[in-house]
């Protein structure tokens, strides 16, 4: 059973960490848009597998993953955008969950833009 | 939308647009008086009368990226669809409540699917927000309050990593009280 006890040795476990991390002001920006016609055509997925693979390779402290509004491109459903600090803003159209470990090793961990997946080469 | 849990978290970004503070999310169901019935609620910034008329048409929109609305609407039809009902109610400056209910056992209900991932999604992408969660069935119910939590943690953020598994492995054990069983889903 999930206790609160568990929780609290979470709490104490977090706080230890806090010491060692600062705020990361270099943070990447996972932005994945998730109004209703990023939620119908599957974002969320698209996010959790987002999630997983950041949590995975440990790199929390570096990429934050957050939900954005309509871009107005709902064709292009789910649409993810990445910032990456002192970077061009780039746009993943149509991503699906299989498509997440590569734009992340890529394009978050490598700085490679995974080009076949952009709004750019969609509308070609 | 492919679950109803999908138009939760819709409906459930607009309480975040209106700057709520805390929503609560409450799912009632039961096989026996063979009903589903779903309210999201807020203490946003609420709606005018004519704005509530308003949102219920898909041709509405307060956004300037596209000239459709479609979250309430498809909300509303997925419960009228099974010959059940929707209402909004709502008070400027006091805050939201939207309710759907369905008649389970028809044919064309929706189902609920993964309503714990909308909570634990909802939970870690807005972290400074509270929210209740209840899902209460023939067998029982349970209560995720993020307020209870955030007592326990002191200041440990909600989307850290190890609290939002902690939650998720939570609401799945508590899932599966209620539902009487492991293999709800």
């Amino acid at each position: 059973m999930k206790s609160l006890a568990e929780l609290k040795a979470i709490r104490d476990k977090a706080k230890a960490d806090l010491d060692l991390r600062k705020e990361n002001p270099n943070a990447a920006k996972v932005l994945v848009g998730m109004a209703t016609c990023g939620i119908a055509a599957g974002a969320r997925p698209v996010l959790n597998a987002f999630v997983e693979e950041i949590a995975k390779r440990g790199l929390t402290n570096d990429i934050t993953v957050t939900q954005t509004g309509c871009i107005g491109i709902c064709q292009y459903e789910p649409v993810v955008e990445i910032e990456i600090p002192g970077e061009e803003k780039v746009t993943y159209v149509k991503v699906a969950p299989e498509m997440v470990p590569k734009i992340v090793n890529d394009h978050l961990v490598n700085k490679n833009v995974v080009t076949e997946y952009t709004i750019g080469a969609m509308e070609k | 939308m492919r679950e109803l849990s999908l138009n939760v978290m819709d409906v459930a970004q607009n309480s975040v647009r209106a700057q709520a503070s805390l929503v609560t999310i409450s799912v009632e169901e039961s096989d026996r008086d063979d009903y589903l019935q779903i309210s999201v609620s807020d203490n946003g910034c609420g709606m005018t009368e004519d704005q509530v008329q308003q949102v219920i048409d898909p041709f509405f929109t307060t956004r300037t990226t596209r000239k459709v609305g479609l979250g309430v609407p498809l909300f509303k039809l997925s419960a009228e669809q099974t010959g059940g009902s929707f209402e909004i109610q709502s008070t400027l400056h006091v805050g939201t409540t939207t309710t759907a209910r369905y008649v389970k056992s028809h044919v064309d209900m929706t189902p609920l699917g993964d309503i714990n991932d909308t909570v634990k999604i909802l939970i870690q992408c807005n972290p400074d927000m509270d929210f209740v969660f209840t899902h209460t069935t023939d067998l029982g119910s349970f209560t995720l309050d993020t307020r209870e939590l955030r007592k326990v943690l002191e200041g440990v953020r909600l989307d850290t990593p190890d609290v939002l598994e902690w939650i998720s492995a939570y609401l799945t054990e508590q899932s599966q009280i209620i539902y009487g069983g492991t293999d709800y889903q």
